[in-house]
């Protein structure tokens, strides 16, 4: 097997979101950090998608942050492969698609200058001719006519302006893309569009991409592995298709469980009770025990370790039966 | 009537509603010969992408159109009553009371500074005749039925005291207070995650149907619609392509934009190689192709496309607007 592209390891991340320091010194009150990531750990091989999925809260961007070096680790390490660089990574070859492409495009900017920035930031082509041929070769890649670079940003609809954004990230010649919830801002009809394009360019230009969505089934239809979050932890890493056959974690039960779906017209269920908690003060032991329909005792005292697929005492436990080993 | 065996009269028929907004550069028509009915206990889904005019109809229907918006055509009819053309004051009596409202956004349909189960009681006080302690209790009963846990502490709460969810609860019990006949949701679980809004779909279900509410349940997200409709209106550019009952729509669709909005929406069942894909985007209101608004993304269209705009005919258990599935019957006449 190839070396990993990217290897995460460890990593943490608190956000201090103590009161004032005076008022903190007056009320006598100590420090308080937010755990936003905890212990996360996983690698994604060359030409691969893997998705990150949770809920609002879970930490899945804070990940893709981190992973891009917009925040530091407050602990652990991101580490790249020697194709992208090492310690020291080739510029350009991360980039990273947002999920606004009402937001992540500059309205004064015209669709060339956008998508030229990061040739002329790292002067990669060096000659400005080169670059302009470039930008129209980017457009007709992502199915925009090489006359749009003479538009601006507002002339355009949310898909297109989605595009724009993907050919701006491309025009760097990166490896790897981290994905932003890229669909979670778009219609259905345009969303098939992206997703499709993406899939495209993967192919043609053997990107890999971290995937970041709130959406099981988009997450589904576009990920080779999916690693599932709860609270700042990464719960469960699996093949696509073996998470959704025998999701092994009780939260991700819980998730593919809660998505409406086509195929079930007029269901009916009992939800799981309860709200994702504050990661301010997360409950003790599994974060997940208190809304957990297999929560045992020891749930409630000692955070389950993560295996390398899953982390739950019971699953720990049932994997020692036959039926599920 | 279109709808209900039981030959009883719909809670909610809406009869070619047109809806136009006139600005300086001329008239934007937004809402196009609207017509649907709603029977008693039934829930009505209206789906469509950004801009199709599904909020639109929604809010003309209880009246909350503003200026420069009116509408140039059409009746509503609620349990009999025309409403429409009844005027600022009689529309006051008819929202909250007789139609309830949930929006997408729990936060911003609450007042933040008076306490969840004021806001519930003054609903009841300015529709029913009843006295302030016996408010009071019906708020905390529907705090109650809506799943707020220890209600009769929370009924003293604020709206910041409570989360995204319990948030929405609180909103759908203010919506029912006055024991509406119709309740219009706009969007109610699309602010919220994914494991709240199946508590949220079962809740609304659940209620509507001990209650028998009609609901008109406005979402972009078509699987929503599957679990909760009876009934189902895809919108596209302010006109109803197709409506029909949800399995039909959904597994027959009739319409080329209905076929390749299902086969857009990735599933969770079986993996697709790739989503059918519409091209293009919505066209603009000012700039609504002539002819059938779709024909410019539509793979089967015809040379009559661009030339009338299809009348919706009844095809098969669905009525579609589009010219394939002509048929000799005429719309008007099945219409009344």
């Amino acid at each position: 097997m190839a070396e990993p592209v990217l290897r995460v390891e460890n990593v943490r991340r608190l956000f201090d979101v103590s009161k004032p320091w005076l008022e903190r010194v007056i009320s006598r009150e100590k420090p308080q950090f937010l755990r936003a990531v905890d212990e996360v750990s996983f690698e994604i091989r060359p030409g691969e998608t893997f998705a990150l999925v949770g809920e609002s809260g879970s930490g899945k961007s804070t990940v893709a942050k981190m992973v891009v070096g917009l925040l530091p680790p407050s602990a652990g390490a991101v580490h790249f492969s020697a194709s992208m660089g090492g310690a020291k990574v080739r510029p350009g070859a991360i980039q990273m698609i947002f999920q606004d492409p009402y937001a992540s495009l500059n309205p004064r900017w015209r669709i060339r200058d956008i998508i030229a920035e990061p040739m002329e930031a790292l002067n990669h082509p060096a000659d400005p001719a080169a670059r302009e041929a470039r930008v129209a070769d980017l457009l007709t890649l992502v199915g925009l006519s090489p006359l749009d670079g003479e538009k601006y940003p507002h002339q355009f609809s949310g898909g297109q302006r989605q595009r724009v954004a993907i050919a701006r990230a491309l025009s760097s010649e990166p490896q790897f893309l981290v994905c932003d919830e890229p669909t979670s801002a778009l219609d259905v009809s345009v969303q098939a569009q992206i997703l499709n394009l993406m899939r495209d360019l993967q192919e043609r230009l053997g990107l890999t991409y971290l995937f970041i969505s709130h959406n099981l089934a988009v997450v589904r239809h576009m990920a080779h592995r999916i690693g599932v979050m709860y609270l700042g932890r990464l719960v469960e890493v699996q093949e696509t298709e073996a998470l959704f056959a025998a999701p092994r974690h009780p939260y991700t039960r819980l998730l593919i469980d809660a998505v409406p779906d086509l195929e079930q017209i007029g269901r009916d269920r009992v939800p799981v009770q309860g709200e994702v908690p504050s990661p301010i003060n997360p409950p003790s032991g599994c974060t997940f025990h208190p809304r957990c329909p297999l929560a045992m005792e020891i749930c409630r005292r000692e955070v389950p370790a993560f295996d390398g697929s899953v982390a739950c005492h019971a699953a720990n436990d049932r994997a020692v039966s036959p039926s599920l080993a | 009537m279109a709808t209900g065996d039981t030959g009883m009269e719909p809670v909610l028929s809406v009869r070619n509603l047109s809806l136009e907004f006139v600005t300086r550069r001329g008239v934007l028509r937004a809402l196009n010969e609207i017509s649907f009915d709603i029977a008693r206990g039934e829930v009505l889904g209206v789906v469509g992408e950004s801009g199709a005019g599904k909020s639109l109809t929604g809010t003309a229907i209880i009246g909350l159109i503003d200026k420069p918006g009116r509408l140039s055509g059409g009746e509503i009819w609620l349990k009999g009553q025309r409403i429409d053309n009844i005027g600022h004051d009689g529309l006051r009596k008819i929202r909250g009371r007789r139609i309830g409202m949930i929006f997408q956004d729990p936060l911003t349909s609450l007042n933040p500074l008076f306490r969840v189960g004021d806001q519930i009681a003054e609903t009841i006080l300015t529709h029913m005749p009843v006295s302030k302690a016996e408010a009071r209790s019906r708020a905390l009963a529907l705090l109650t039925e809506v799943g707020i846990p220890a209600p009769e502490s929370r009924i003293d709460a604020y709206p910041h005291e409570f989360s995204g969810g319990m948030r929405q609860r609180v909103v759908i019990a203010l919506a029912l207070a006055a024991e509406p006949d119709l309740i219009i949701a706009d969007e109610p679980t699309t602010a919220l995650d994914v494991s709240v809004q199946a508590q949220i779909i079962t809740l609304l279900k659940r209620l509507c149907r001990t209650r028998g509410t009609s609901v008109m349940l406005i979402t972009h997200d078509m699987g929503v619609i599957a679990e909760t409709a009876d009934r189902v209106a895809v919108m596209y550019a302010g006109r109803i392509v197709e409506i029909g009952p949800v399995a039909d729509v959904i597994r027959h669709p009739r319409h080329p934009y209905a076929t390749g909005l299902m086969g857009a929406i990735p599933a969770l069942g079986a993996k697709v190689q790739r989503l059918t894909q519409i091209s293009g985007a919505m066209p603009r209101l000012n700039a609504i192709p002539a002819g059938c608004a779709f024909r410019p993304r539509c793979t089967v269209a015809i040379g009559k496309c661009a030339e009338a705009i299809p009348p919706l005919v009844p095809v098969g258990a669905t009525s579609a607007r589009c010219w394939l599935h002509e048929t000799p019957v005429e719309w008007s006449a099945s219409h009344g």
